[in-house]
């Protein structure tokens, strides 16, 4: 196909970014694994002893360890679920010919413009609070006591914040795509008198699949990151209901100021996003051929 | 009668969508509504949605507290300077990978968006102490560089998934018209690619804009963007919540503003190619 | 009014884009109220001294406390004044990472600062930061709902007592709670209350061998007296209240009694903030009857790191932020009862101050009875802070721990299981941190 010319262009072309996404990668890296090894707290000894995989077993056997890794994937697969489904519908809706098509459209990707913190600060305060928020009045219009969301639900309650941001983005690509399914094939559909379900289901979801695994690609990368809202609503609590991983190798770093065990925590959690991403490549590899 | 039909369909249709619409944009117009009350009516229960008196009063308190116009500008300056980086350096590799492509190319763009697994947190000291070191704490610099980087992933694969699509047939036209390497990206690849390169920015801009961890952990005054401006207001401070809102409601206004003036880019642009 | 907060705005605006020659000296403080107005009323200072420029970062506690122990630790010099509490000093002090803070002036008069808060922020006798306000906690109750159950305060009551008026005056059903009290996890959240609650119970952290004692019978009175008072009484939510959201409530009426802050009295009895102002009264913070009450010891002060390089500029803002002359400043523009207290005597005999403050005597108590020595616990300890240890570990171990029992409020775990898991944390993290050998 190319050249031999052209594809030693090719090389001179990808290589500054290439490089840079390397020296990216592997200085953190190198430096996380390097302290990884020491012990190495902010305000402890100043003089950091190597003290081999102490950090690591610390960090493993931490209580909060494998809750941790739990609340991760509930946190993650609960919003890609949400998202997708919840994207999907909403994509549908728009893509149907109503009327003020793009004032509906923007109200519904607008959460997606909004940062972590203010999402998060917004929730908390206006609507989960329970004695002043919205939905606590909302509660007792039903005359049913209000939800204590961050005692009683504390992960449902991160969950819907977390959605209310991602679900915007899944239906902004699944109408992408909803709109370049080519008008002919809707209007054959409709010629033919075929039953909307069955329209539904052999031909607009089939043509999903790519872009929605596209959006459990991007999101996943995101999610396993949550970091903001935890921090603004709950702090990983109560207990550690909501502590994810990013979350319990902040508290080593910032609250711990433990350096070491930071890093030891850091490497756990790129090893652990890695398998992660094996089984997302393989997914999205089979999906996004050619 | 069919036209009757899909009218009153329509009418369903539009009903239900905006239902739907409305209640993801709720919380924005609530806390948008928060922020022109006063601190009383912000709690009243029952709450009041249109009929209390209107003030600026917060809007006044919080700019008070903080020049809300110099953490705007700074936001301003480090997303569209990570972003123009990102198209600098990000163009070229995704051409390459587009037009060139090796059977490794697959496995390079994996490779990249794997380097944003990394919680930053964790490596937090050591970038924290690189940057000391090369007295980049609090510049622009320093966390331009920091949000490029971060962000260069998916702008190159959100090109390259554009650029694949360009038919390699004109490509090869202005070759034989000996049109140069760097030409032929110039005139010939990127006006085709503009709309796909536009709606790279914009995701590339809405992400620098909302990157909490860098920017609040590396800046201080200088270089603050308003991710920072709204970490003074996280934790409450007796009755806030009107305050609370219209710090929110500054920190979000451009960029919602930015999103909605290009929804139309953004909803024909963001398919990271699996648009067929 | 709020032609003058715009003004300020714009002379913000214009104080920032100005004076690029000027001494800029950059402050880190947290966003309580104190702080904010102290930024507001900086023209006095910037009037009086031109040559210095002031840049605010305003942070929430957490926040503020990552920021700047990360800039301390690693000596990046970028703040020149930091907003630090007791527990960093005595730490910070022996690392050599404060500056002493020697040069404040003749009309200083460093020997009227009240003597706990002073001793607190010193470190081989020298002050290394400069008290901006000083707080212990005390019982604020309703006086009208006291009233209407039937009972009186007594100035120091027992935690017997207080169970028994907070059952009396709890009301969900017209929105009051008969007590509130601090829930939300952090080691400067609960576990400041319920360090100084279980203080009183006879409790420590640590024996003298750094052997945490979370497996004792007194921590265990302790933090069952707690969950069950306010699973009882207590408001919806309550293991997500910080002291903010506790002065929300309490200031919009929904609490009989609450166990805070001194400072929070100058909150509650301001008809601006507070629709009970004129309903509230004051007692010392309770006790089981073990000769400790379990009152705190807290001050807010304004310290310079090592690494700063505009040292003489910075000891003249923190002279003139902790001065009489910025009490008076405060006190002419809002009221003696706006003023920062807890930090100098002479305002405890200011018969203005006496006037318009009447939580005064009653702060001034409970300031003078707490002591974060070693020997201000039933049995002694080995570390010195009162609601706190003054070691680096404690920051995260208080948070964690606060994790635990703010899960035991919120029903998530049994009090055992908390006290348990606290105990195993804790010895962990002290074995890791090579106290226990």
């Amino acid at each position: 196909m190319a050249t031999k010319q052209t594809q030693s262009a090719a090389r001179l072309l990808a290589a500054p970014s290439i490089g840079l996404l390397l020296i990216w990668m592997i200085v953190p890296l190198g430096l996380t694994i390097y302290d990884s090894t020491l012990n190495y707290t902010l305000q402890g000894n100043p003089v950091h002893k190597f003290i081999g995989w102490t950090n690591y077993y610390y960090f493993v056997t931490d209580p909060a360890f494998l809750t941790s890794i739990w609340n991760t994937l509930v946190l993650v697969g609960s919003v890609l679920v949400i998202s997708i489904v919840g994207g999907t519908g909403m994509a549908l809706l728009l893509d149907q010919p109503i009327f003020g098509q793009g004032a509906a459209r923007v109200m519904a990707i607008s959460p997606f413009f909004i940062m972590a913190t203010v999402a998060a600060l917004v929730w908390k305060n206006l609507f989960m609070q329970p004695v002043f928020g919205l939905f606590a009045w909302i509660a007792h219009l039903f005359g049913a006591p209000p939800i204590d969301w961050f005692t009683n639900d504390p992960m449902i309650a991160v969950i819907i914040i977390v959605a209310w941001q991602w679900l915007p983005f899944a239906t902004l690509i699944l109408l992408t795509a909803l709109q370049s399914l080519d008008l002919e094939q809707k209007d054959a559909a409709q010629m033919d008198g075929a039953p909307p379900l069955s329209y539904f289901w052999y031909l607009v979801l089939p043509h999903l699949a790519r872009p929605a695994t596209v959006v459990i690609l991007i999101e996943t990368i995101f999610l396993l990151g949550i970091f903001a809202e935890i921090f603004v609503t709950t702090g990983g609590g109560p207990g550690q209901a909501t502590t994810n991983l990013t979350f319990l190798v902040f508290r080593s770093a910032l609250r711990d100021f433990d350096v070491g065990g930071a890093a030891a925590g850091g490497i756990i959690a790129v090893v652990l996003a890695n398998i992660v991403s094996i089984f997302l490549t393989r997914l999205v590899g089979k999906n996004l051929e050619g | 009668m069919a036209r009757k039909a899909t009218t009153s369909r329509r009418l369903v249709m539009t009903f239900v969508a905006y239902t739907f619409a409305l209640i993801l944009f709720f919380p924005i117009l609530w806390m948008v509504i928060t922020s022109f009350k006063s601190e009383a009516d912000a709690i009243a229960l029952p709450p009041k949605f249109l009929f209390f008196h209107w003030t600026l009063a917060n809007y006044i308190d919080v700019q008070a507290r903080n020049n809300y116009w110099r953490f705007a500008f700074n936001s301003v300056a480090l997303s569209f300077g990570s972003t123009v980086l990102g198209l600098i350096v990000g163009i070229p590799a995704a051409y390459a990978f587009a037009f060139a492509p090796t059977k490794n190319t697959k496995q390079i763009l994996l490779w990249m968006l794997s380097t944003k697994m990394m919680p930053a947190v964790g490596v937090l000291v050591p970038i924290y102490l690189l940057l000391l070191q090369f007295h980049l704490l609090d510049t622009f610099t320093g966390l331009i560089l920091i949000l490029f980087l971060s962000n260069l992933p998916i702008m190159i694969w959100m090109l390259y998934t554009y650029f694949k699509e360009i038919p390699h047939e004109i490509l090869e036209a202005s070759r034989m018209d000996g049109a140069s390497r760097w030409k032929e990206i110039v005139y010939v690849l990127s006006p085709m690619a503009v709309p796909g390169i536009a709606s790279t920015v914009l995701l590339n801009i809405i992400l620098s804009w909302n990157e909490t961890f860098w920017s609040l952990n590396v800046t201080n005054i200088h270089a603050a963007p308003l991710t920072a401006f709204i970490a003074s207001y996280s934790s409450p401070e007796g009755l806030f919540w009107a305050k609370l809102s219209a710090a929110s409601t500054l920190a979000v206004a451009p960029i919602v503003l930015l999103g909605w003036f290009s929804q139309r880019q953004l909803v024909r642009g963001l398919t990271f190619g699996a648009v067929k | 009014m709020r032609l003058t907060k715009a003004l300020y705005a714009g002379a913000f605006a214009l104080a920032l884009l100005s004076t690029a020659s000027a001494q800029s000296l950059t402050i880190a403080t947290v966003n309580n109220g104190d702080m904010i107005r102290m930024q507001k009323l900086t023209s006095d200072f910037t009037k009086a001294n031109p040559g210095i420029k002031l840049n605010w970062v305003t942070l929430e506690e957490n926040v503020l406390r990552q920021k700047v122990t990360t800039d301390i630790a690693t000596k990046a010099g970028q703040y020149d004044i930091i907003t630090i509490g007791t527990y960093e000093v005595p730490i910070w002090a022996k690392k050599g990472w404060l500056v002493p803070l020697d040069n404040l002036g003749a009309d200083y008069d460093v020997n009227d600062l009240l003597p706990a808060i002073r001793s607190g922020l010193s470190y081989n006798n020298k002050l290394y930061a400069a008290p901006f306000y000083g707080e212990s906690s005390m019982v604020m109750y309703r006086t009208d709902l006291m009233k209407k159950a039937g009972l009186t305060m007594p100035k120091s009551p027992t935690w017997a007592f207080i169970a028994k008026a907070a059952a009396k005056m709890n009301d969900p059903k017209n929105g009051v709670y008969g007590i509130c009290l601090r829930g939300k996890a952090g080691w400067g959240e609960n576990m400041a209350f319920l360090t100084t609650l279980a203080n009183s119970y006879g409790a420590r952290w640590f024996n003298m061998k750094w052997k945490p004692l979370f497996d004792g019978p007194e921590w265990k009175n302790a933090i069952n007296y707690y969950v069950n008072l306010m699973k009882a009484d207590g408001p919806p939510g309550a293991s997500a209240n910080g002291f903010n959201a506790n002065l929300t409530l309490f200031n919009a009426g929904k609490c009989g009694m609450w166990i805070d802050a001194t400072v929070a009295a100058g909150f509650v009895t301001d008809p601006k903030k507070s629709k009970v102002a004129d309903k509230v009264g004051f007692a010392l913070a309770p006790n089981a009857g073990l000769g400790k009450n379990a009152n705190w010891l807290w001050s807010w002060a304004l310290g310079i790191p090592a690494a700063s390089k505009h040292v003489a500029a910075a000891e003249k803002f923190i002279a003139w932020a902790t001065s009489k002359h910025y009490t008076e400043l405060v006190a002419s523009k809002e009221g003696w009862a706006r003023v920062p207290p807890g930090t100098r005597t002479s305002l405890y005999k200011n018969p203005a101050y006496l006037k318009a403050a009447p939580f005064a005597q009653m702060t001034l108590d409970s300031i003078d009875s707490a002591d974060p020595s070693m020997n201000g616990t039933v049995k002694k300890k080995p570390y010195i802070g009162v609601q706190f240890a003054a070691i680096p570990e404690f920051e995260g171990l208080g948070d964690t721990v606060g994790q635990y029992f703010s899960g035991a409020l919120a029903g998530k775990m049994t009090v055992d299981a908390a006290l348990k898991q606290a105990q195993d944390y804790t010895t962990r993290v002290m074995t890791k941190a090579g106290y226990i050998k």
